[in-house]
This record gives structure tokens, C-alpha cells and sequence, in this order.
């Protein structure tokens, strides 16, 4: 196991140095830069523009920008935003925790539910209700997420008056962000009624973003439910005289929950591209809005490190998920 | 085991919540203002967008001059009064007596504003030996691009509470852009503060200014906070706690209006208004801002070089089947002038060229461009106010220039990209916008169709016209309405004949409002003020 740790640990050098890489690049290959866009249709002359690239540090050749940009971050400096001046990491970890907030209620909503969707299928294979859920986790994964965010909102913000249309919470309460988490923040203020408000926000951006994963996870532990409760070992459970629970839930789904947990882990990557348009939807101030924003105003170190950051993250996450399988699966562990 | 769709499962779900716990209840001393975009930064001289503009100028700052709500006509604000000198060099001011800064926790002013705070203001973006000249590293570049620096000779105090600027050349609309968000005037004291303890960044953050409204917070992306000035000069605001609720999307901002989340939306599409107005507890207010829209013709390029190319162009094009198809039935009135006849100095004489094909061929045939002329159309990809639908138009553009034999290709590019080859003059017909921001024909006519923005890039048809030129200069240089009126109405004339652009439409600017919102003036420069607005109880 340790050595299977310390092999994935090496590859994330090589990953991390492939990321910086081709940020840098890909920013600086869209047409346009930072001073012309801040500018816009007003007066640039040469002159002024030279000056303000200069200013931003952009007119030194490519390759000093990079080798600084790596020199700074080897002593733990993400720069600063050309926009707001302000330090990356600072704009990082203040939006951050809303999109990571977002991202767990939606795994939390797709995991529970396509769990639970996916095995009753696999059970009742064949049923109107596998057809059903197929069928729904079918049009889930094809649907456009503005769409379907937008259909929502129409349905159960504006028709039924259920939840609300965007934010966070009702503008009108003040939370001080200690944590940036509001569910945590709206509990250690003293504001009544802020984290139910907080949490009926939360409820729509979640079931958007977690629509795909729902899908994803739903049919895929289907397959590996069928998969499992094909095997023997599920038959001897069976004759052995098992409760059917406890054939399904230890000897079925723990064994059908390694390929599930492999898309888990690859739904995190989905997630996060996935937040882009349900921030932008929703009002959420988090990552993904930022970095649309931020790619939209040639904004390089933001767009640059708001990347490796997002990037370590997917990595991160996988690397975990790769140490879940040996725990979920001994045969694996032993095999590595 | 039970067979629950997702569906089901989850609206029971969401059926849990709302029957435990009501929306918080609505407070009339509040304001919540859905905005589309977040400020990019509160030291408002650095930056150019109108959405910082509303969460700064006009809000947290004043300045010495403001224009009459609902006009580009101007009043006295920080500066109780002025006089111009005879030769329209000197503009002497006298400052109001009285007028606080913001206390705030990170601020305690121990005096009044005066003229320390104005030459700061000024001096701090025209001196690059100012202490705080390098601090902004975005330079300034509103003042920039205005040329203040090359116009103003000097600023002095002549005492605590008059100061005196003295330009280099007469400039009639000088006045007018004293009231533009980047001539706000900061508080000297706090800049002093902010620089001995070694944090000049914090300007950017946490405001100072002497304005209706006192900065509270921000929350990135999500809202900026404010409240009622209660010590302001001009009479508190009767709103208590003012909020912008940052929502990008247009749909969505329409959809927390109805759902009364905030009580004012900006920016709403015009192609949304019909559907708002249906509402019954929803009410628009419209505006003829100071917005254009227009194709610019590069006469760099042959044969558009050629006047009766243009002329040809102008005529081809359906205006008003572009103007239905882009901004709604009342969206918008056709243009004929670079700007709209709502701003003195138009000549309501002055027809534009009329939707005329078959003249439009003939005048093409006899430039001797009857079959050969082959045109780019530029256009970008995400609509703007002046320019809802750019695919749509460029379409409408193509198929008029195929009907009168032109043949012509469309090139979509990113903003960045289409602006900066549109300055290197690559384009045939590039569809643009401008608004105006100071209330001044001038605003519209130097940036977009004098010689020196030709040559800078600006002008985007790259037509330089002597005569033209020097009737917008000489507009410039004199004082007296009356003289700057006959000027522009003749340069409006060469304008016409020259035709350098299609110009396309002059856009009405929309604001949804909640019926309980009272007192609420549009700009015609854009600008969202919420100092006298209140809410009926």
C-alpha cells in the first residue's frame, strides 16, 4: 500500500508541472489581453498600452513570465488578480467554500439518491420502475444544465413559491463569514430562522448540479448491482439463508461499489465544471464564476492559479478515491 | 419497499422547507437592488465599468459637479459654485462648508472635506510624482483615455475651501466630465492614514467618501452592502440599508424581481419588457439614454473609401426591420446621427438615409463596384445593450448587401480580439456601440470621429474629414451653448454626406421596479442612483 501511495505521489509532480504549463499557455494563446479588454472601446494609444502592460509585469518575454510564475509559486505565491488587486489565494479561499458547499450537497444528493435508485433498479430489473428510473437518469445526463436550472427555478421559485430564486440566503440577513461555509456561518450567528434560509437556498443549486452525477451514479450502480448479484458467492449468501438486506447491502453493494466509487471520484472533475453554470444560474458566488469571469478579463494569474488550484483538487480527490478502492476491496490492496 | 420517481422524491423534498420557514420578512427601510455584475474594486478611478460605477460614484462618492437626476444638465454638489474665466482656462470653485466623510469603523475624519481632498483626487491621477500615483496599478485609466493630463495645466488652492484649475486650452466640455465617476473626490486624511501604516491596497477595499451611502461590506460575487448616510449634506436617504445583489443572469434577476427577493432589477433585456409589463405588481421605467449603435465603415479600405460606397451601404441596409428584429416593438428609435436627439446639439432637420435598394445598386454600379465588392462583417459573439443579438444583425446586414449585389462574409470574434484588430483597421463593417457619460456631444463625436482617434484607432471607420474635424475642435474650444449648437449641427450635416457608419439605433434603457419602489430617476448616462428613492409601506 505504502508503495502504491508513494507511486501516485510521484506522478503528481510531472501532472502539476503539466498544468502550470499549459495555463500559462492556453491564457495567453486567447486573443486579446488584459489591457485592451480592461479598455474596451476607449482610447489605447500605443503608448498607454505599453505602459500598462509594463505596469502588469506583461511585457517581460513569455518564458521569464513563466519561470517567475513557477519561482513565485514555489515560495507559495498565487500573484495577484490584474482586475481587483486582490491576492489569489485570498480570492480562492473566500469563494471556495461556497462552491465547495454546493459541490457536497449536490454528492450528497446524487450519491444518496443514485444509490438508492440504482440498486431498487438492479432488485427490480426489468420493472416499470428501472425503465423509470432509466429513463430519468437518461434525460438527466442529456439535459443542459442552464436549461434545466432555469426550468427549475421557473417551476419551484416562481409558480410554487417553494424555494428561493438565487443566492445564498435572503439578502437581508448579515452573516459575518467566519468559515465561509453558510450553512456553519449561519448557525454561529445569532440571526433566527438564517440557516433554514441558507439551506432552502441551498436545496435547487444542488439537485442542478447534482443531476449529471445522479444519473452517472445511479446507472452505473445498476450495472454493477446486475454485475454482483450474478456471482456465486450472492447465491451462497442467499442459500446460506441470509436476510435479503443483508445479501443486497454487504455482500451485493459493497462489492458493486468499487466501479461505483471510480465514477464517484471522476464526478468531482464533472462537479466543478458543472458548478461553472449553476453559479452563473444561481447568483453563487463561488470558483466557477469567478473563473469564467476572470478568463473573460484576461485576468492571467487568477485564470492561471484558480486552475492549479481546481486541478490539485481533481487530483487530490482521485488520489483518495485510489486509497477508498484497497479499503472498499481487500483484493485490490493485496494485489498492488 | 416503495416506488418513488426522483422526481417525486424530490419535490417532496423541497416541499419540506418553505411550509417550516417563510422568506424573511420584507423591510421597506431596505433596498435590494438585483445588478448584473460584481464591482471589480472600490478605488473607482481605476476602472471603467458601470457596474462599479453604481456600487462607487454613486453611492459611497461625490464630486465637485453632478448632473440633474434624469439629465445630463449640471449642478452644484461638493462645489457650491464655480466661474470660468473669460478666455475658458480657469475654472475657479468654491467648495461647500460642512460636508463630512464617512465614519466608519477602519475611519474616523477629524475634519471636513476641503481642498486638500480635491487637489488629492486630481493630482494623485494626473501627477506621476504623487506619492500615490504608482500605487494604482491599473493606472487610471478613465482619466486616461479622457487626455486630463495633457488638458490640465495645473490645480492650486487658493484656500481651505476654493480651489482653482487652470487648463491649457479652452474645453467646453471640461465641466461636464468633473462630474464623470472618475473626478470623485477622496478623502486626503484617510489616503494620508492609509499610506503610513503601509496599506495602500485597503483604498480598494473599504471606501471612504462623503456620499449618500456609507460602504458596509462586500461579499465577492455575491452582494455589497450599504447604509444610510445619516449625516449627509443633501439630506439623508430615506432607504436605511441599501443592498446590490450581484445576478449575472438576466432571466434570473426578472425572476427574483417577481419573486420580490429585490425590489429593483437593472439591465433587463428589451425583448423581456412586453412579458414584465404584464405583471401587476411589476412596473418599467424607460429612458432615451445616451447609447448608440452603428456599423463603422473602414474608409481605410477601397473602394469604401470611395462616398458613394457608403452612401450605397446605407441605403441597402433595412433599418427598421434590424431595429424590430434586435430590441422589440418601442425597444429603440432608428438613428441618423452619432448620437440621440435627446442630447442638445442634435438637428431634428436631419433625416437619415432611407432603406432605398434599388438606389443603393445604382450607386454602387456607378462607383464601378457594381459586381466585384466583396466585404467582411465583424461582429462579436455575447449580445450588449447596444447590440442584443450580434449574430441576427450581421445576418440582416448580409443578406441587404447580397440584395444589392455586394457579397460579404461574417467573422465573429471574442471582444478582446474583435476590439483589438478593429483598431488595427482589419475590418470592412464592424456593428459597435458607445454611451455617453458626460452629458456632452463632444463625448460622442471626439472618441469615435475625429482625426486624432484615427489615427489612435478609436475611430473605427478610420475617417478623418478636415472639415469635420476642425468644427468638432472649434466646438470644444468655445463656451457659448448657442455657437457649440450651430457648430455641431454642421458637423452633423458632413456626418451625413461623408457617411462613415450605418448608424443603427439609439436603445432605450430599461429598469424593472416593484410597485411599492417610489422616487427611483433613471440616468440618461446610465448610472443607477438610490439616494432618493424610498418604499410605500
Amino acid at each position: 500500500m505504502l508503495s502504491f501511495i508513494a507511486r501516485r505521489l510521484g506522478l503528481l509532480i510531472p501532472t502539476f508541472f503539466g498544468v502550470t504549463l499549459l495555463t500559462f499557455a492556453l491564457i495567453r494563446m486567447i486573443p486579446g489581453d488584459p489591457v485592451e479588454v480592461m479598455m474596451g472601446e476607449r482610447r489605447v494609444d500605443p503608448a498607454m498600452h505599453a505602459e500598462a502592460l509594463h505596469r502588469l509585469g506583461l511585457d517581460k518575454p513569455l518564458y521569464t513570465q513563466y519561470f517567475d510564475y513557477i519561482g513565485n509559486l514555489a515560495q507559495g505565491d498565487l500573484g495577484e488578480s490584474l482586475r481587483t488587486r486582490e491576492s489569489v489565494w485570498h480570492e480562492f479561499t473566500t469563494l471556495f467554500p461556497a462552491t465547495l458547499e454546493l459541490s457536497l450537497a449536490a454528492l450528497l444528493f446524487a450519491g444518496t439518491l443514485g444509490l438508492i435508485a440504482g440498486v431498487i433498479a438492479a432488485l427490480k430489473r426489468g420493472s416499470l420502475f428501472d425503465h423509470g428510473v432509466m429513463g430519468i437518469s437518461l434525460a438527466g445526463y442529456s439535459m443542459p444544465i442552464f436549461w434545466w436550472g432555469l426550468l427549475l427555478i421557473m417551476f419551484f421559485s416562481v409558480w410554487l413559491g417553494w424555494t428561493p430564486v438565487s443566492g445564498r440566503i435572503d439578502l437581508l440577513y448579515d452573516i459575518e463569514p467566519r468559515t465561509g461555509f453558510m450553512l456553519i456561518d449561519t448557525l454561529l450567528s445569532d440571526e433566527e430562522g438564517a440557516f433554514v434560509s441558507a439551506l432552502r437556498h441551498l436545496i435547487l443549486p444542488a439537485v442542478v448540479l447534482g443531476t449529471i452525477p445522479l444519473a452517472v451514479i445511479a446507472r452505473m450502480t445498476r450495472s454493477a448491482m446486475l454485475e454482483v448479484l450474478r456471482e456465486d458467492y450472492v447465491r451462497t449468501a442467499r442459500a446460506k439463508g441470509l436476510s435479503p438486506a443483508r445479501v443486497v447491502f454487504i455482500h451485493g453493494l459493497r462489492n458493486a461499489l468499487i466501479p461505483v466509487l471510480t465514477v464517484f471520484g471522476l464526478q468531482i472533475g464533472a462537479l466543478l465544471a458543472g458548478a461553472v453554470l449553476t453559479e452563473t444560474i444561481f447568483s453563487w458566488p463561488g470558483i466557477g464564476k469567478w473563473l469564467i469571469e476572470s478568463i473573460g478579463a484576461r485576468d492571467y494569474p487568477v485564470v492561471q492559479n484558480g486552475i492549479l488550484l481546481i486541478a490539485c483538487l481533481v487530483i487530490l480527490v482521485n488520489f483518495i478515491v485510489d486509497i477508498l478502492y484497497g479499503l472498499a476491496n481487500p483484493r485490490i490492496r493485496h494485489q498492488r | 419497499m416503495p416506488k418513488p420517481s426522483l422526481l417525486l422524491l424530490t419535490s417532496l423534498l423541497l416541499a419540506a422547507l418553505p411550509l417550516a420557514a417563510p422568506a424573511m420578512a420584507d423591510d421597506k427601510n431596505s433596498l435590494v437592488v438585483c445588478t448584473e455584475a460584481s464591482p471589480e474594486g472600490f478605488d473607482l478611478v481605476q476602472y471603467t465599468a458601470a457596474t462599479t460605477a453604481d456600487a462607487t460614484a454613486e453611492t459611497l462618492f461625490e464630486r465637485l459637479v453632478r448632473f440633474i437626476p434624469g439629465t445630463t444638465e449640471l449642478a452644484p454638489a461638493l462645489a457650491e459654485s464655480w466661474e470660468v474665466g473669460a478666455d475658458g482656462l480657469t475654472y475657479t470653485f468654491h467648495l461647500r462648508h460642512g460636508v463630512k466623510f464617512h465614519h466608519t469603523e477602519w475611519f474616523t475624519p477629524s475634519r471636513e472635506l476641503n481642498a486638500d481632498d480635491v487637489l488629492w483626487s486630481f493630482q494623485r491621477q494626473l501627477d506621476p510624482q504623487h506619492p500615490w500615483h504608482d500605487k494604482a496599478v491599473r493606472g487610471f485609466p478613465y482619466a486616461q483615455s479622457m487626455g486630463m493630463a495633457e488638458l490640465i495645466e495645473r490645480i492650486e488652492a487658493l484656500d481651505a475651501y476654493t480651489v482653482r484649475f487652470t487648463l491649457k486650452h479652452a474645453e467646453a466640455p471640461f465641466l461636464a466630465n468633473l462630474a464623470m465617476g472618475f473626478s470623485s473626490i477622496y478623502s486626503a486624511e484617510y489616503a494620508d492614514q492609509l499610506l503610513a501604516a503601509g496599506k495602500p491596497g485597503q483604498l480598494n477595499k473599504l471606501p471612504i467618501g462623503t456620499g449618500p451611502f456609507v460602504f458596509d461590506r462586500y461579499a465577492k460575487d455575491a452582494q455589497v452592502r450599504f447604509h444610510a448616510n445619516a449625516g449627509y449634506w443633501d439630506g439623508a436617504p430615506a432607504i436605511q440599508k441599501l443592498l446590490f445583489a450581484i445576478t449575472p443572469d438576466p432571466n434570473v434577476r426578472i425572476q427574483q424581481l417577481k419573486a420580490g427577493a429585490c425590489q429593483i432589477a437593472l439591465y433587463p433585456r428589451p425583448t423581456d419588457i412586453a412579458a414584465l409589463k404584464a405583471d401587476s405588481n411589476i412596473k418599467i421605467q424607460s429612458l432615451d439614454s445616451l447609447l448608440t449603435a452603428y456599423i463603422a465603415i473602414n474608409t481605410g479600405h477601397a473602394p469604401l473609401d470611395n462616398v458613394r460606397v457608403r452612401q450605397a451601404l446605407n441605403m441597402a441596409f433595412d433599418k427598421s426591420a434590424y431595429l424590430r428584429a434586435q430590441y422589440g416593438e418601442g425597444g429603440a428609435s432608428p438613428a441618423v446621427a452619432p448620437y440621440p436627439p435627446t442630447l442638445w446639439g442634435h438637428d431634428s432637420q436631419m433625416l437619415g438615409w432611407p432603406h432605398d435598394p434599388k438606389r443603393a445598386r445604382q450607386l454602387l454600379i456607378e462607383s464601378g463596384h457594381g459586381d466585384d465588392l466583396k466585404l467582411s462583417i465583424w461582429t462579436r459573439p455575447g449580445g450588449g445593450p447596444t447590440n442584443p443579438n450580434p449574430g441576427i444583425g450581421a445576418q440582416m446586414l448580409q443578406a441587404d448587401l447580397a440584395a444589392i449585389g455586394i457579397d460579404s462574409d461574417i467573422r465573429v470574434f471574442e471582444w478582446g480580439e474583435l476590439i483589438k484588430r478593429a483598431k488595427r483597421g482589419e475590418h470592412d463593417l464592424i456593428f459597435m456601440g458607445w454611451a455617453g457619460d458626460n452629458g456632452d456631444p463632444d463625448n460622442f463625436l471626439t472618441p469615435n470621429l475625429s482625426c486624432a482617434a484615427a489615427k489612435s484607432g478609436e475611430n473605427m471607420s478610420g475617417w478623418c474629414d478636415e472639415h469635420f474635424d476642425a468644427l468638432i475642435t472649434e466646438a470644444r474650444r468655445v463656451s457659448s451653448r448657442p455657437q457649440r449648437i450651430a457648430l455641431y449641427r454642421e458637423a452633423l450635416s458632413v456626418f451625413h454626406d461623408e457617411a462613415p457608419w450605418i448608424p443603427l439605433a439609439f436603445p432605450k434603457q430599461f429598469t424593472a421596479l416593484r410597485n411599492d419602489v417610489q422616487g427611483f430617476v433613471q440616468s440618461p448616462m446610465g448610472s443607477n442612483n438610490f439616494a432618493r428613492v424610498s418604499r410605500t409601506p
